[in-house]
């Protein structure tokens, strides 16, 4: 409980509390509530991983397959690739609002849904040619918690995807862009998208890589 | 102290307008009515759990019993569980903290006052959801099963969900459990798990960011403290369960086999991700009671609660050791003879931090002024009913006492003492001690000391023979035995005991309806007690603090009211009564305005989108079931979106503003798009 080191600065926060806001913390709600939420989600994901790899070497019996045989690495570290730069325009599109460039901030906003849609389809891409080749949701426990990983995921980006076209079209339609309580959103979606880069970074390593 | 009226922003629906009557509970976004719906809908939902408690308690009242089948006992068990402790303790425990956060810690509002509501819907939607099974659900023997009459029991009883709470795969599977009814339970905890997820965000933050000027962490009431630490504890274990219940509704509806040894899965998986949900649960449903007991125990002894610091530990500790004891729920499954050695050891250590807490709380009422109101007599009834719980509990952590145990009438005796003895009573404590502060009454005392002497000699009488019933090995879960075995008589036992405790409920009942209505009224500290919701009105003004206060040590009120003298004892201080007067005074009559939460419709269009999603799910297969998805989620993302464009807060003119007077709070001062904490305009610290 680091905070309680925070509460000398919170007293001091409370001298100044003039316009009626007063976080103990001194961190915004939403921001803290993101904050637990995913570390929260890092749990999810991290039952998920743990469940891929106690299933992926099983012996199934005869014929079985395993998700490791159908990976094409070189076409996964493309899309991860693409991931990994949504996470840099993110960060391109939180600072240009910050220096009060709304014109960047739209166009960085785009940006990053777009690369992020760019995975999104790869990995429907992937997941087509999978299935065409013979590995099912149901095929076997492997199989199955690879996709359930892998899925959910994907589920988390499209979420960020939706989140990031409603900021960017708010910025389109307001004549002076994003207002600073918008800003806070930029933010607040910002750890979100690292937060989903983070995960897919692990599970690339942990489960496409290291076989 | 300008308040700007920015021009309105339109949004789908009407603004919702009304601040009584039905569709200001429908759109409030206020915590003390959200914890009245909570405690309502919870107590609802107890009464339909004990019901079917005494249902089961009627079929084994005698040997050979005819009253239920197989399958209708089957359902009434796992539904009692299920209602007892995600319907009942965990909302419960959510009314209180709903109701005292915010009281406890001086704010206005939790810090996301429309998620709460949110929490409360979707809550409140699964549990319906659940128990819909009633009517939709169906529930054929599985082939080759063993329960006589092999088809289908057709009766609404039969149509419950069965399987126990903990749900165990593969008998939950497809093949042992084929009908719809166990979707019902595995879909239904999914929605309820997200509910506690929500509020779980929410109260962490509350609690991290919305304590008064000088509240420091280790200057909150105890029971601040234990909700943080259930919060974590939903927060960090939620999550498994939910990947669980994935894993298993894939395996109801898409095919796949992860629980499935023929093919490959894992049953034991389902087990160590289960407990690692589970055993955090027992914690959740016991530290909110272990929080009441430690605010009402030091206010009826007069003393200080003894070792402040050691009991907020303690509870950090059992939480945190709570994550390593799972598998002390398998010690009879195929895990490994050091893994049992492990967990039985882990499992001892937390009997520790337990320890210290009780040492504690006697020696918080050791030498005090004891009044044995009835708050008091369940504080102290916890204390003694959850010792004899702890106790059985760490004879089942010594692994070959446990292979004798487990799946017994030993389990289910030691955990109603830690559940029913531990965590109701403490609840019944609260409600007690909370009673005059929600409505501006006394209860009658009388009536509580009969409820308590009667639920306390019929907890007694029920659960204590099956400690015994057990070791004469009587199985769990079974809906008959034989005459020759010898467990009639103390089952008889056993049954008589169960009425007794819903007689007691009665006695409760009548005690709260009518107190609330003619009980005495109320002085507004009543107790002489310690924590700041006592120095505002009673009932709870709408804006809670009418001046918002300053806090400079752990029990700060009490120590404006009282002085030591040279030997270290308590004494009031002459000016205190004064002193009480004044606050409430201030407290009631706010100078100046204060902004309160906007309510809104959003939040009960959420719940319900999340239904119907649910529903399409086990019936995906069925034309309508695509089509009630869709719904279901454009339900959901509009109200999200819809919220996203609504007004936050709108203004409380004035305290002296008629509440009924439909003008006082259309006002719209705020159309900030997303949550933010309720507050006062301009109103300096006192
Ligand atoms: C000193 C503290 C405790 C210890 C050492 C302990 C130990 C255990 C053990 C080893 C079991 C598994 C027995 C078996 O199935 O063979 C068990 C079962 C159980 N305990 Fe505890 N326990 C403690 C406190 C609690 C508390 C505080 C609660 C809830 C408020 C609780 C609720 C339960 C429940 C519900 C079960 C049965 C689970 C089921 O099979 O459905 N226990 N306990
Ligand atoms: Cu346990």
């Amino acid at each position: 409980m680091t905070d309680i080191a925070h509460d000398d600065l919170d007293e001091a926060a409370g001298e100044h509390d003039s316009h009626g806001h007063h976080e103990s913390t001194g961190v915004d709600n939403r921001k803290l509530g993101m904050w637990f939420f995913l570390s929260s989600e890092f749990l999810f994901f991290g039952t998920l991983i743990t469940n891929y790899l106690i299933f992926k070497g099983r012996d199934f019996g005869p014929g079985s397959i395993y998700p490791v045989e159908f990976y094409d690495i070189p076409f996964t570290s493309i899309s991860s690739f693409v991931l990994l730069m949504s996470s840099l325009t993110m960060v391109l599109a939180h600072a240009a609002l910050a220096r009060g460039d709304q014109n960047q901030t739209r166009t960085w906003l785009a940006a990053t849904a777009m690369l992020g849609l760019v995975f999104v389809s790869g990995q429907f891409f992937e997941f087509t040619e999978f299935v065409l080749e013979g590995l099912k949701l149901s095929s076997n426990p492997a199989a199955s918690a690879f996709y359930l990983l892998t899925g959910f995921h994907g589920i988390h980006v499209v979420v960020g995807v939706v989140l990031l076209l409603s900021l960017w079209g708010k910025s389109v339609r307001q004549p002076e862009g994003l207002s600073p309580e918008q800003g806070l959103n930029v933010e607040l979606v910002g750890l979100y998208w690292h937060f989903v880069d983070i995960i897919w970074i692990v599970i690339f390593v942990v489960v496409y890589l290291i076989q | 102290m300008a308040t700007i009226a920015p021009p309105r922003t339109p949004t789908v629906f009407k603004r919702p307008q009304s601040t009584t009557g039905f569709w200001s509970w429908i759109t409030t976004v206020d915590h003390k009515k959200i914890a009245i719906l909570y405690g309502y809908t919870a107590f609802s939902f107890f009464i339909i759990g004990g019901v079917e408690a005494l249902l089961l308690r009627i079929q084994l009242a005698g040997p050979d019993g005819t009253f239920l089948t197989a399958a209708q006992y089957n359902g009434l068990f796992t539904t009692h569980a299920v209602t007892m402790i995600f319907l009942f303790v965990m909302p419960m425990a959510s009314a209180f903290f709903n109701y005292l956060l915010p009281l406890m810690l001086g704010a206005r509002d939790v810090a996301f006052p429309r998620m709460n509501a949110v929490s409360y819907w979707i809550f409140l939607f699964g549990g319906i959801f659940i128990y819909s099974s009633i009517i939709f659900g169906t529930n054929p023997a599985p082939v080759g099963g063993n329960l006589p009459g092999g088809a289908l029991d057709a009766s609404p009883l039969g149509s419950i969900p069965g399987g126990g709470w903990f749900l165990y795969a593969p008998n939950s599977g497809p093949q042992f459990s084929p009908g719809t009814s166990i979707d019902y339970a595995v879909l239904g905890l999914q929605i309820l798990g997200v509910a506690s997820l929500i509020s779980s965000v929410n109260f962490i933050v509350t609690i991290f960011n919305m304590r008064t000027k000088g509240m420091r962490l280790l200057r909150m009431p105890v029971f601040v403290w234990m909700t943080m630490i259930v919060a974590f504890l939903l927060l960090f274990s939620l999550p498994i369960i939910a990947i669980a219940l994935f894993m298993l509704t894939t395996d109801r509806q898409f095919g796949t086999v992860f629980f499935e040894a023929a093919s490959g899965g894992d049953p034991i998986l389902w087990q160590n991700l289960f407990w690692l949900f589970g055993h955090p649960e027992v914690y959740v449903l016991i530290l909110p009671a272990m929080g009441i007991v430690s605010e009402v125990l030091p206010v009826f002894s007069r003393k200080p609660l003894f070792g402040y610091p050691a009991i907020v530990f303690a509870g950090g500790a059992i939480a945190f050791l709570g994550f390593g004891v799972w598998a002390h729920h398998m010690l009879a499954s195929d895990i490994p003879t050091v893994a049992q050695a492990a967990f039985g050891l882990s499992t001892m250590t937390i009997a520790i931090p337990t320890g210290i807490k009780i040492f504690n709380w006697i020696a918080t009422i050791w030498g005090g002024r004891i009044r044995l109101t009835t708050p008091m007599l369940f504080s102290l009834g916890f204390v003694a009913l959850f010792v004899i719980g702890g106790l059985s509990g760490v004879t089942h952590a010594v692994v070959p006492s446990d292979w004798q145990q487990t799946d017994t009438y030993y389990i289910v005796a030691h955990l109603h003492y830690v559940l029913f003895g531990g965590a109701i009573f403490g609840l019944f404590s609260g409600i007690y001690y909370w009673f005059p502060k929600l409505t501006g009454r006394m209860y009658n005392e009388r009536l509580g000391q009969i409820h308590f002497g009667l639920m306390f000699f019929g907890m007694n009488l029920t659960f204590g023979p099956m400690h015994w019933l057990g070791l004469q090995g009587m199985v769990r879960r079974t809906w008959v035995y034989s005459a020759d075995t010898g467990l009639g008589p103390w089952n008889l036992v056993v049954t008589i005991g169960s009425f007794v405790i819903a007689t007691s409920i009665l006695v409760f009942m009548f005690n709260w309806t009518w107190s609330k209505r003619k009980g005495e009224i109320a002085p507004n500290d009543p107790w002489d007690a310690r924590t700041l919701e006592w120095t505002i009105p009673s009932p709870t003004p709408e804006y809670n603090f009418g001046v918002k206060p300053t806090v400079t040590v752990l029990d700060d009120f009490w120590h404006q009211k009282y002085d030591e003298d040279d030997e270290g004892r308590a004494v009031r201080r002459p000016e205190a009564d004064e002193l009480v007067d004044q606050l409430i005074e201030a407290n009631g009559n706010p100078e100046t305005e204060i902004r309160l939460p906007a309510p809104s419709y959003f939040p009960i269009i959420a719940g319900f989108g999340m239904m119907l999603l649910a529903y399409g799910i086990i019936y995906h297969t069925r034309p309508w079931g695509i089509p009630l998805i869709v719904i279901g989620i454009l339900m959901l993302v509009s109200s999200l979106l819809g919220w996203g464009g609504e007004p936050v807060e709108e203004v409380h003119e004035d305290a002296g503003v008629d509440p009924t007077d439909p003008e006082s709070d259309t006002e719209v001062v705020n159309p900030d798009p997303e949550s933010a904490p309720p507050e006062l305009v301009g109103v300096d610290d006192r």
